[in-house]
C-alpha cells in the first residue's frame, strides 16, 4: 500500500516535470548551500590543523597582552622589546630556537611593478623556529641583524611576480620608504587554511625593520621552539617565570604578556572556523525554509487541481487518512528528491572549492544523513496542511468540482 | 419489507437557516429491495440527486432514518460510511470520473487498493471485471484513448470489481448517444438479472428509465410516484 502510494507520487512528480523541478529548486539550493558550507568548513578546519601540526606542537608564541584583571580600560599594553628577547635567549634551556618577529603589510616596488606584501623583521633563528628553508642564496647573518643592514629574502610569490624565472639575487627592491638588496629566496609554503598566501613575504633583519619601516623598537611576537621530546607545558611555565621576573611583575599581579602553545592556537582557530561555518549554515537553512513554503504552495495547487480525483477516491471508499498519506508522500517524495539533488550539487561545489582553495575535501556522512532526513521532514511538515485540506474535502462537493 | 436493502423513513435534507432554509428533501419514504432495479426521475431541483447521495452513503439526512443493510446509515461518521461504500456500494457517474492518464486496469483496481488487496489478486479481479463489461484487450488504454461508451464501461467495471450489493448510477447514459446508451443499459440490466445486483439509477430520460423494474418520481423534495410496487410502502 505504501509502495503503491510512493509509485503514485513519483508518477505525479514526473507528470508535472517542469513544475516539480521549479518547486524542487528551493530545496536543492538550500540543501546544496548547507552541504557545501559545512563540507568546506570542515575541510578548512582540517587544513588549519594540518598546517599547525606541520609547524610542530613544540612551538610557543609569546605576545604582549593586557592583564586579565587590569581594572582600568586605559591600561597601556607593555609591548615586547629586545631585552625580553635577550633574557629569554639567555635563560631558557632545552630550546632549539628563540626568535623575535615584527611585521606589517607594506607596498614593495621593483622597477615598474609593485605589490603589497607581508614584510617581516626578524633574526637568524627565525628560519629554525618557523621552519623556513632558503631555496636560493643565503639566510640572514648575525652581523646583518645586529647592524640593521638593508638586505632581504623574498618569498616565492614575489620572486615569480617580479622576476619570473630570472635571477633575483643582488637586485634592489623598494620596501615602503626604504630599499633592500635581495640576498636569497625562501622555499614555498603555499596557502594557509584561511586562504592566505604564506609566500607573499619579504624577510629582513629585525633592526632594519624597526628603524626603517616601523619606526619603533618593539617586537610583535617571540617564538620559542622547544627541543623535540621536551615538555611544552614545562616550557610555557619556564617562559612565564622568566618573563615575570624580567618585567618585575609582583606575585599578586597578572601577566602583562601571554604564552601560548600551538595546540591552544589551533583550538582557537578551529573554533573560529566552526562558528563561521555554523553561521553560514544557518543562513543557508533559511533558504530551506523558503523551499518548504514553495512545496506547500505547489501542494495546495495540486490538491485544488485534483479535487475531482479526491472526490472519486473518497466515493469509492478511500479514507481521509488514505488521501492524507497520498499527498503527504507526494510532498515528501518531492522534497526528498530536492534534498538528494541538493546533496549532489553541494558536494560538487565543495569538491570544486576544495581543489581551488587546496584544502582537503571532507564530506561528512552525518551531515549528509541529516540533510536527507531534514529534507524529508520539510516535505512532511509543509505538505501536511495541503494534504489535510484534501483529505477533509466533502466527496459530493469534490465530485461536482470542475 | 424484510428484504429491503435501502429504506428512507421521513427523510428531510435541509440547507441554510431560518427564513432562508431550503428543503431539498421534505419527508421522503421509500424502500429499495435486494435485487431490484430502480430508476429515479424528476426535474432538476426535485431532490433526486440529494436522495441519490444519501442512498450512496455519500451524504446523511438532516432528519429521518436512512437504513442500509439494516444499519442506521444516517448515524454513521465519515470513516464508517467510507467503509460501507468500499464494501457494499459501487458508483457510476455521468461524467465517467475515471482518473486521467491512468490505464483502465489501474482505474478498476482503485477500490481494491483501499481494501488492502494484494497486487496480484487485484490485477486478476480487474481483468475479470473488464472482461465482464466487454473490454478485454483494452486494459492498458488510458481514458483519453477510449470512446465515451468504453470509458463508461471502465467505470462500471470499477463499480462492480468489489462485488457490491448496490450499484448507484447517476445519469449513466447522460453523455452518450442513443446506441451507446442502450448498450450500457443492456450491460446494467444483465448485471441486475444475472448477478442479482441491486441498481439505483438517476435519469431524466423515459426510455432509459424503462429498463428499470420501476420508477420513483420526485417533485419538490417529495415523492410523486413510487412506481407500480407502491402497495408495499
Amino acid at each position: 500500500m505504501l509502495w503503491e502510494t510512493i509509485r503514485l507520487a513519483l508518477r505525479s512528480v514526473r507528470r508535472n516535470a517542469m513544475r516539480s523541478v521549479l518547486t524542487l529548486l528551493g530545496i536543492v539550493i538550500g540543501v546544496a548551500a548547507v552541504i557545501a558550507m559545512v563540507t568546506i568548513g570542515s575541510g578548512t578546519t582540517a587544513k588549519v590543523r594540518e598546517d599547525i601540526s606541520k609547524l610542530g606542537s613544540n612551538l610557543l608564541v609569546v605576545r604582549a597582552s593586557r592583564p586579565d584583571r587590569s581594572g582600568t580600560s586605559n591600561f597601556t599594553v607593555r609591548r615586547l622589546e629586545q631585552k625580553d628577547l635577550d633574557v629569554l635567549n639567555k635563560s631558557l634551556e632545552d630550546v632549539r630556537a628563540v626568535s623575535g618577529e615584527s611585521q606589517s603589510q607594506v607596498r614593495i616596488v621593483y622597477g615598474a611593478q609593485n605589490t603589497a606584501a607581508q614584510v617581516t623583521g626578524t633574526d637568524t633563528e627565525y628560519f629554525t623556529a618557523r621552519d623556513w628553508t632558503v631555496s636560493l642564496g643565503r639566510a640572514l647573518t648575525e652581523q646583518e641583524v645586529r647592524g640593521g643592514t638593508g638586505v632581504c629574502l623574498i618569498g616565492q610569490t614575489i620572486r615569480t611576480q617580479f622576476f619570473g624565472s630570472g635571477d633575483p639575487l643582488d637586485e634592489i627592491i623598494r620596501v615602503g620608504k626604504t630599499s633592500c638588496r635581495i640576498i636569497g629566496t625562501l622555499g614555498s609554503k603555499g596557502y594557509t587554511g584561511f586562504g592566505q598566501d604564506q609566500d607573499n613575504l619579504v624577510l629582513m633583519p629585525l633592526t632594519t625593520y624597526q628603524r626603517r619601516i616601523a619606526g619603533n623598537r618593539y617586537i610583535d611576537t617571540i617564538y620559542v621552539s622547544v627541543n623535540d621530546g621536551a615538555s611544552t607545558t614545562q616550557a610555557v611555565a619556564d617562559v612565564t617565570a622568566i618573563m615575570r621576573e624580567a618585567r618585575g611583575i609582583q606575585p599578586t599581579r597578572d601577566d602583562n604578556f601571554e604564552v601560548r602553545d600551538m595546540t591552544q592556537i589551533a583550538d582557537a582557530m578551529t573554533s573560529a572556523t566552526t562558528a563561521m561555518t555554523g553561521m553560514l549554515g544557518a543562513v543557508a537553512g533559511v533558504s530551506l525554509l523558503v523551499g518548504g513554503i514553495g512545496i506547500m504552495n505547489i501542494m495546495l495547487v495540486s490538491v485544488t487541481e485534483r479535487t475531482r480525483e479526491i472526490g472519486i477516491r473518497l466515493a469509492i471508499g478511500a479514507h481521509e487518512k488514505d488521501i492524507l498519506i497520498q499527498f503527504l508522500v507526494e510532498a515528501t517524495v518531492l522534497s526528498l528528491l530536492g534534498g538528494l539533488l541538493g546533496i549532489g550539487l553541494g558536494l560538487g561545489l565543495a569538491g570544486g572549492a576544495a581543489s581551488f582553495l587546496s584544502i582537503p575535501f571532507a564530506p561528512s556522512l552525518t551531515v549528509i544523513l541529516i540533510a536527507v532526513v531534514f529534507s524529508a521532514l520539510i516535505g512532511m511538515v509543509f505538505g501536511f496542511f495541503p494534504a489535510l485540506r484534501g483529505a477533509r474535502l466533502n466527496p459530493i462537493d469534490a465530485l461536482r468540482h470542475e | 419489507m424484510t428484504d429491503a436493502l435501502v429504506t428512507f423513513s421521513d427523510v428531510w435534507k435541509s440547507y441554510g437557516q431560518g427564513e432562508a432554509q431550503v428543503h431539498a428533501l421534505a419527508g421522503v419514504d421509500l424502500a429499495i429491495r435486494k435485487g431490484e432495479f430502480v430508476a429515479i426521475m424528476g426535474p432538476s431541483g426535485s431532490g433526486k440527486s440529494t436522495s441519490m447521495n444519501i442512498i450512496g452513503c455519500l451524504d446523511t439526512p438532516t432528519s429521518g432514518l436512512h437504513g442500509f443493510l439494516g444499519v442506521d446509515a444516517g448515524r454513521l461518521d465519515r470513516a464508517q460510511r467510507a467503509v460501507l461504500r468500499n464494501l457494499y456500494i459501487g458508483f457510476v457517474f455521468q461524467g465517467y470520473n475515471l482518473l486521467p492518464r491512468t490505464t483502465a486496469a489501474e482505474n478498476v483496481e482503485l477500490p481494491l487498493i483501499y481494501r488492502g488487496m494484494p497486487a496480484r489478486e487485484r490485477r486478476d479481479a480487474a481483468m475479470q471485471a473488464l472482461a465482464q463489461v466487454g473490454l478485454a484487450g483494452r486494459e492498458h488504454h488510458t481514458p483519453a484513448e477510449l470512446s465515451g461508451g468504453q470509458q463508461q464501461r471502465v467505470a462500471i467495471a470499477r463499480a462492480i470489481v468489489t462485488r457490491p450489493t448496490l450499484l448507484v448510477a447517476d445519469e449513466p447514459t447522460g453523455n452518450l448517444d442513443t446506441q451507446r446508451s442502450h448498450e450500457i443499459m443492456d450491460l446494467l440490466t444483465g448485471l441486475n438479472r444475472n448477478e442479482g445486483l441491486t441498481i439505483a439509477m438517476v435519469t431524466h430520460e423515459g426510455d432509459i428509465a424503462s429498463y428499470a423494474d420501476r420508477t420513483i418520481s420526485f417533485l419538490d423534495g417529495k415523492i410523486a410516484s413510487q412506481g407500480y410496487e407502491m402497495e408495499s410502502a
